[in-house]
């Protein structure tokens, strides 16, 4: 059956996963840090006493609001693209996607759900004090919703805390806290907040720079301004510092997409990082063409990036389809690496293996199952392997992965000092004065979005060709329905999550025009 | 103290639907994203195929292995 699969099939699979991920994905970093935003200026609020903090809490809980009902259950369309479109996916992996969903779904319920009610409706209801706790809880629910999908995730990039069982096809978890808190996991969902909490402090600056250009509610904006700025300059480092962790659990957990973001091909100690430049089209990984068309390069910075250490070894794309280079496996011991040709050859044993498995067992012959259930524990790690028709199939789209990476990391280092900048202006109140950098603030929204959807572009682009890392790929994953069929939804899809999101921009941009209902100053 | 707890619970979600403004027209939308997720999508386009076209959990596992290991 795989074999036979429409690639088209697997790629509409992909296409529609990657639209419905990518929209879903533009209304939840707003939800995750506007809540912190808001939670801030509501304790300040309730600390001094003073009225006008209020109001500025109403108007920004207003816009969050309005973010959160049109992005809400948006994702839950993934789910059923799970069960429909990845229904051999969904059965492989199990309790440790169901799990944490589980968890997601009681969380979201009880903490943002329950509490957003009060945070809305209990201004006059309930103590401040009460009021103040349901919106941090909001703030903080929201944040641990987020946690158990990106754990789930992260499980799919780092297969960790679990076991193949050849008897129901599944796999099991064994560790709940390996999975939770495995490396690439924390990491992940570190990194991934604080680029919500990022978007939401260039959001709030944004539209706060937009009303002291129009010289409206000039009190509330610069109050905005300061509070956004320094959560936007911690945000930012701190998306940095987390990023520096995600390139060392790349480095060393998925190689092929630290090659595939550096478009390294001939791995080197001491590799530098390219910091501009244009990989050549068609290169073919073991042909001698120069890799790049141009580049500008930080000699030693991709071995201090991955590893920690400016001479450590780097492997290229060649190195990691060759092998033969050494490499600390999971257990941290020294390895030399396989060539790709022969993880194939192992995950082909490992599936015969599965099918000879389920052959015993239907016979009735616990001697052969021990036999091949062997074989198949020996060589699951190289499963996925198997599907792989050759060893260039575990190169992802170089270009996009490329592009994606320079275009995260110049914006991130842009942001951190946009928010200094903003900072230190509207500090010394400056910043009034500096029309250029109000208008540019207005630009950065969109841009914030487009680093946060470029680094999602190189986790899940850079990681093909895996559903789960070396266990799965794509084309083993995907249901056997028709191509017709997904193309439908897609373009269904396509239509409603722009709708929404027009609807999105149209209420909030007549909410922001109208600003704040009793008025700032 | 637990009846008073209901009715201040009750007036808390009454009061505030009663004096929403944006939050209408946001509800609005809410009701038919829902509905079309779910009445529409999930009930004509997104079956859960395993569910659907098998009875026991043992049938889908020889399913999936069935898949997983033809032709591979």
């Amino acid at each position: 059956m795989i074999e036979s699969l429409d690639l088209s099939l697997v790629d509409w699979s992909r296409a529609q996963f990657a639209l419905t991920a990518m929209y879903h994905w533009i209304f939840v970093p707003l939800t995750l840090g506007l809540a912190f935003i808001i939670a801030f200026m509501e304790t300040i609020y309730v600390k001094t006493g003073n009225e006008e903090w209020k109001r500025i809490t109403k108007f920004w809980m207003t816009l969050f609001g309005i973010n959160f009902a049109i992005g809400i259950a948006t994702g839950i369309i993934l789910e059923f693209e799970f069960g429909t479109n990845w229904s051999n996916y969904s059965w492989f992996v199990g309790d440790i996607f169901g799990a944490p969903l589980a968890i997601e779904g009681i969380m979201a319920f009880f903490m943002e759900s329950t509490f957003i009610a009060v945070m809305f409706f209990g201004w006059n209801k309930v103590s401040k004090k009460f009021h103040l706790l349901s919106t941090w809880l909001v703030a903080i629910g929201a944040n641990l919703s987020a946690l158990w999908i990106l754990v789930a995730n992260a499980w799919m990039q780092y297969p960790a805390g679990m076991h193949f069982n050849p008897d129901t096809a599944r796999n099991e978890m064994l560790n709940f806290w390996e999975v939770l808190f495995s490396p690439v996991a924390v990491n992940k969902f570190l990194h991934t907040i604080s680029q919500g909490f990022l978007i939401a402090s260039v959001f709030v600056i944004g539209i706060s720079a937009w009303y002291l250009l129009k010289k409206r509610h000039l009190l509330l904006a610069k109050r905005s301004i300061i509070i956004a700025s320094v959560f936007g300059l911690l945000s930012s480092l701190f998306v940095a510092f987390t990023g520096d962790g995600s390139a060392v659990q790349v480095a060393q957990k998925q190689p092929m997409k630290l090659a595939a973001l550096e478009g390294l091909y001939k791995g080197s100690e001491g590799a530098g990082l390219v910091v501009i430049g244009m990989p050549t089209p068609n290169k073919v990984y073991n042909d001698n063409k120069d890799p790049y068309l141009f580049s500008i390069e930080i000699p030693k910075m991709l071995s201090i990036l991955g590893y920690h250490d400016k001479d450590a070894f780097v492997p290229g794309i060649t190195d990691i389809i060759e092998g033969g280079y050494t490499y600390k496996n999971k257990n941290g011991d020294e390895t030399i690496a396989l060539p790709t040709a022969k993880k194939i050859e192992k995950g082909k044993l490992a599936i015969q293996a599965l099918a000879d498995y389920k052959t015993a067992k239907d016979s009735g012959n616990k001697e052969m199952m021990e036999y091949h259930k062997k074989i198949l524990d020996e060589n699951f790690e190289f499963f996925g392997y198997g599907y792989l028709k050759d060893p260039t199939k575990i190169i992802p789209n170089i270009p996009l992965v490329f592009y994606s990476f320079r275009v995260m990391v110049a914006l991130g280092f842009l942001f951190i000092l946009f928010f200094a900048l903003v900072l230190y202006l509207i500090l010394k109140n400056k910043l009034e004065g500096k029309r250029w950098l109000l208008r540019a603030s207005i630009f950065m929204i969109p841009l914030a979005y487009l680093a946060s959807q470029a680094g999602w572009i190189v986790a899940e682009v850079g990681r093909q060709p895996w559903v789960i890392q070396d266990i799965l790929p794509t084309y083993a994953a995907v249901s056997s329905i028709g191509t017709g069929a997904v193309q439908v939804t897609f373009f269904l899809f396509f239509a409603i999550f722009t709708t929404l999101l027009i609807a999105e921009l149209k209420i909030m941009f007549k909410q922001i025009k109208n600003g704040p209902k009793e008025g700032g100053n | 103290m637990i009846k008073d707890f209901f009715k201040k619970a009750f007036h808390l979600y009454y009061d505030g639907f009663k004096s929403m403004t944006v939050g209408k027209t946001l509800w609005a939308i809410i009701i038919i994203k829902l509905f079309i997720l779910f009445f529409v999508l999930k009930l004509f386009f997104f079956p859960d195929l395993l569910k659907k076209n098998f009875k026991t959990d043992e049938e889908r596992s020889n399913h999936v292995i069935e898949q997983l290991t033809k032709n591979k």
